[in-house]
């Protein structure tokens, strides 16, 4: 196409939509950090996708000046394959949310993850539906008082990571809305991976479940409550950066590094470690463990819409392209004068 | 016919018959559906025309030897054309008693039964829920029983290969194969060509099957049990190239035509269903052809991926059955909202809910045209034969195209299933299906993603073009800006032009037909997969002498724009349909039309007689020198 791109800014990637987001939502520093980090993808808008479904965080597409859609509840996974499968030019984002994720669309995001689809996955969690007011989601803890559970939740909630390393994905990161820098660069890297990339960002909806995630938020406690996974690294925290996560059995366990604790102890970072290591951060949560945030795995494997394509392409060199009047004429035919 | 003289020399009677219908029916292990089919591709290579009705259960093996895992498949072979598979059977071959039994009913007075005697033992009989040998009873001596003890003579036939007994029996169908080529004078040529590269890999099982064939061939003309065999001429088709052509393998070439005519790749998602599961595995095979099948994790998946693949600019299908598209009506709802080209088709099957999944029934037409929430209309065409799904195909993305809209194909098992021959078009021929995608205005004036043109349709621009970028959405839409809007005149505004748009396309469809005199008595209106028994009930009638035309649909929505006056031209209408009376509501709400129905859901198609009996009754005897419709 064109020589040389002219250089993008963020505003370069606004529609002229007012954001209608509720103020002090969670969305808008997504949203904000979304269009930061798009100019350095070098790709023009008009290559670009947004495909969203249903819930607060669907609406994010209206937002964006590139091509979008806002399907339905749940769907957008299946309409970004089909859309990655017939257009393999074309980068495309998913924008979810706990419930349009992990409920209602389940199952296309485990088989969007399976097939390894290369699109960029971002999963709002705020763990409540806040475009119905306030119910609770398949992210809210057991015992959450919601508008439809007024003695508390009786359901488990799903753990996003966990299900998306049971699907087999092969990239997956978290981040938190308030953490602009960590978030930008995350999505970047997701932005960058081929394959399905998986981002949980930990939002705040703070009209229907405000606080939810105050303790990774709060200044003055995430450096205690959260652990930044850096690949090849020891996994260390803490606002004075003395406690590690070391290996106890098959178990993790918070230790003091001020009691003599050598760094070779402790657990390392490893993007490329099996799915093990995947659960074994997952199973980490607040407040017995600090949760971990950063890219949790960061693998290849082949994409589904290469090997689809692929295919068409081994049937052409082995068939040629196809001439519809040969295939008509094969076969027990006959003349009738 | 010189076709098969080589092969036949008659040394018993011959008779010359007009046209014969069969039946094979055996256990759903037997062999049945591919007897069937070779008995058909036979039947069209020596110029008959045929219509074929497969009746298979929906378990893959039912338990062997019983009623319930009975198959079946009825051929109709004629020196004339034929629309229908035949109502009432001339032969009937049954390869057990379970078979016999369960089919019997629809053999003539007459008729010619042919069984394996060797396999009505007592564990048959037990199979089959029989008390006593049905062979034996009064009711049999009704028809022209010939017991041939067919397992014995396979196996003898096969004796010398070192094939073990199971694999002995399963040449039985071959043997019937044999005996039926040999009693209506088919050449056992074009079978034997299909033995051969079928079992080519393995030498024995084919040299078993040929010898089998050969068997079955050689007892008819040796046997004292039939003195007569039967010819059937060439029918009098059109001119052209012909080949035998089933319904779902109709539509997938109608779809990779349809592509190839937009000048387009084919996206095709689907969920395997029956009984529209063939069509995915026939276009699976043509990825050369830029066909991208996508077997999704569900049917609401199937129609987000083509959804997504319309977005993207390729031509979208997607398939089911009617359970399936229940699923799919939220996403139906959402193309007519993104106002996208996509193809919904439906092959329709015996329900509510699951239904009967093998059996055909065309009770669907309301849920496709009405099933989605809020006022969300599409165009509806239903193909009327297996070999009319490939035009119906081409035609439903030539309208989806134009308008800028989803349209559903309504099809149905029962011509899914069935085969007739279907004259080859050349593709050059076709007219093309012009697409334009539209390119960023030169005085870069504010594209509008919701303008409109003549038929109200809008632009489809695709992503990748420069300065183009908008947004679609399940919201409604501002007009013309496609913004989100929530505005009530522009709601009601929206509304009205998108079932203004899908009534436009009764613009472009050709007016509609009716075959026999434009006024009188009666008027037969049918859609769908019945036309070929109403267009066969009403021309033996107007032979007849009875006030009787028919009238068939192809468009459901919209309706041809003469219909209304067509409708009040006749005393009465009479609609049959295999559903409790959909079209008919339609007819009535539309026209203030007093439509008579006449409505089976019994999982099968309509026999003629049903339908010429209904007509007697709702017009007056022929007069003496009353003129007959030609």
């Amino acid at each position: 196409m064109s020589e040389s791109l002219p250089v993008l800014k963020p505003t370069d990637f606004a529609s002229d939509q007012d954001v209608r987001w509720c103020p002090g939502c969670g969305d808008y520093s997504i949203l904000a950090q979304m269009k930061k980090m798009l100019p350095e993808l070098g790709l023009p808008p008009e290559k670009i996708v947004f495909v969203s479904g249903i819930g607060c965080s669907s609406r994010f597409p209206y937002y964006m000046n590139t091509y979008g859609m806002h399907s339905i509840h749940g769907r957008a996974p299946a309409v970004a394959t089909g859309l990655r499968v017939s257009r393999p030019d074309l980068k495309v984002f998913v924008i979810t949310g706990d419930g349009d994720a992990l409920s209602i669309g389940g199952n296309h995001f485990l088989h969007l993850v399976r097939r390894n689809v290369d699109v960029t996955l971002v999963l709002f969690n705020n763990r409540i539906y806040g475009l119905t007011k306030g119910q609770y989601s398949p992210t809210s803890p057991e015992g959450q008082v919601t508008k439809s559970t007024p003695m508390g939740s009786v359901d488990h909630p799903l753990n996003p990571i966990m299900v998306a390393m049971a699907a087999g994905a092969t990239f997956i990161a978290r981040s938190v809305d308030s953490q602009v820098k960590h978030l930008a660069s995350i999505l970047y890297r997701a932005a960058q991976h081929r394959g399905t990339s998986v981002v949980e960002v930990y939002q705040n909806c703070n009209v229907f479940n405000d606080g939810a995630w105050d303790y990774a938020k709060d200044r003055a406690t995430r450096e205690d409550t959260t652990l930044e996974l850096e690949h090849g690294k020891p996994m260390i925290f803490g606002k004075n950066r003395d406690k590690g996560i070391r290996l106890n059995g098959l178990q993790p366990e918070v230790v003091d590094l001020s009691s003599g604790i050598a760094q070779d102890d402790l657990l390392f970072h490893d993007e490329q470690a099996d799915s093990t290591l995947v659960h074994l951060l997952a199973r980490m949560r607040h407040p017995e463990f600090p949760e971990p945030i950063g890219v949790f795995r960061a693998v290849q494997r082949p994409i589904f819409e290469e090997q689809v394509r692929g295919q068409i392409e081994a049937a052409r060199q082995r068939s040629g392209p196809g001439d519809l009047n040969k295939l008509f004429h094969a076969g027990e035919t006959w003349e009738v004068q | 016919m010189s076709a098969n003289s080589s092969s036949a020399a008659p040394s018993k009677e011959v008779a010359e018959v007009s046209e014969v219908t069969v039946r094979l029916a055996g256990d759903s292990g037997d062999g049945m559906q591919l007897l069937g089919t070779q008995l058909t591709n036979t039947s069209a290579l020596l110029g008959n025309d045929v219509a074929t009705f497969p009746d298979f259960p929906a378990e893959i093996r039912a338990p062997r030897g019983t009623r319930a895992g009975v198959s079946g498949f009825q051929v109709q072979f004629a020196a004339h054309e034929v629309h229908t598979p035949g109502d009432t059977l001339d032969a009937l071959v049954a390869m057990n008693p379970a078979a016999l039994i369960t089919n019997y009913k629809d053999l003539r007075p007459g008729g010619l039964l042919i069984v394996d005697e060797d396999s009505f033992t007592d564990k048959d009989l037990k199979l089959a829920n029989l008390d006593e040998n049905p062979l034996e009873s009064e009711w049999i001596k009704e028809y022209r029983l010939v017991k041939v003890p067919i397992t014995r003579l396979t196996r003898e036939a096969v004796a010398d290969l070192g094939l073990s007994v199971k694999e002995s029996d399963r040449c039985r169908n071959f043997f019937a194969m044999g005996l039926i080529y040999w009693l209506y004078g088919r050449s056992m040529e074009p079978t034997l060509r299909f033995i051969r590269a079928k079992f080519g890999k393995m030498p024995q099982v084919q040299e078993a099957n040929e010898r089998a064939l050969r068997a079955g061939w050689a007892f008819g003309e040796t046997t004292e049990l039939l003195n007569t065999s039967y010819r059937v001429a060439s029918a009098h088709l059109p001119p052209g190239t012909y080949r035998n052509m089933m319904g779902n393998q109709a539509m997938a070439w109608g779809l990779m035509t349809a592509a190839r005519l937009s000048g387009k790749d084919l996206f095709y998602g689907s969920y395997p269903i029956t009984p529209a599961s063939d069509i995915l595995h026939e276009l699976s095979r043509y990825k050369n052809f830029g066909v991208y099948t996508f077997q999704a994790e569900d049917e609401i998946a199937a129609v987000c991926a083509a959804i997504g693949a319309a977005y993207g600019g390729a031509m979208a299908v997607t398939t089911s059955s009617g359970p399936g598209i229940a699923l799919k009506a939220e996403a139906m709802g959402l193309a007519v909202m993104l106002e996208l080209p996509l193809l919904v088709i439906d092959v329709q099957r015996g329900g509510p809910s699951t239904g009967l999944p093998t059996k055909t029934e065309q009770a669907d037409l309301l849920q496709v045209l009405f099933g989605r929430n809020g006022e969300a209309p599409l165009p509806v065409l239903a193909a009327r034969s297996p070999a009319d799904c490939f035009d119906t195909a081409i035609e439903a993305w030539r309208i989806a195209t134009q308008f800028m809209v989803p349209v559903v194909i309504l099809s149905d098992g029962y011509i899914a299933n069935g085969s007739e021959p279907w004259r080859i078009p050349n593709v050059e021929d076709l007219p093309p299906i012009p697409i334009v995608h539209p390119v960023a205005p030169e005085d870069g004036s504010r594209f509008l993603p919701y303008a409109r043109d003549e038929n109200l349709a809008r632009p489809w621009a695709i992503p990748g073009t420069p300065a183009l970028m908008h947004r679609v959405g399940g919201l409604e839409k501002e007009d013309g800006t496609g913004n989100v809007s929530y505005d009530a005149m522009n709601h009601q505004k929206m509304v009205r032009i998108r079932a203004q748009k899908v009534a436009n396309v009764a613009k472009v469809i050709p007016p509609q037909e009716v075959m026999g005199p434009d006024s009188g008595e009666l008027l037969v209106v049918s859609w769908g997969g019945t036309y070929g028994t109403c267009y066969t009930a009403v021309r033996q009638m107007q032979m007849a002498g009875r006030s009787v035309a028919h009238c068939h649909l192809r468009h459901l929505n919209p309706f041809p724009s003469n219909l209304g006056d067509i409708l009040s031209a006749y005393d009465r209408v009479l609609v049959p349909e295999l559903n409790c009376g959909q079209l008919r509501l339609l007819l009535r709400g539309n026209f203030l039309v007093d439509a008579i129905g006449f409505n089976k859901v019994q999982g099968r198609p309509f026999t003629v007689s049903e339908l010429t009996d209904k007509i007697s009754e709702l017009t007056s005897p022929a007069r003496a020198g009353a003129k007959v419709a030609s």
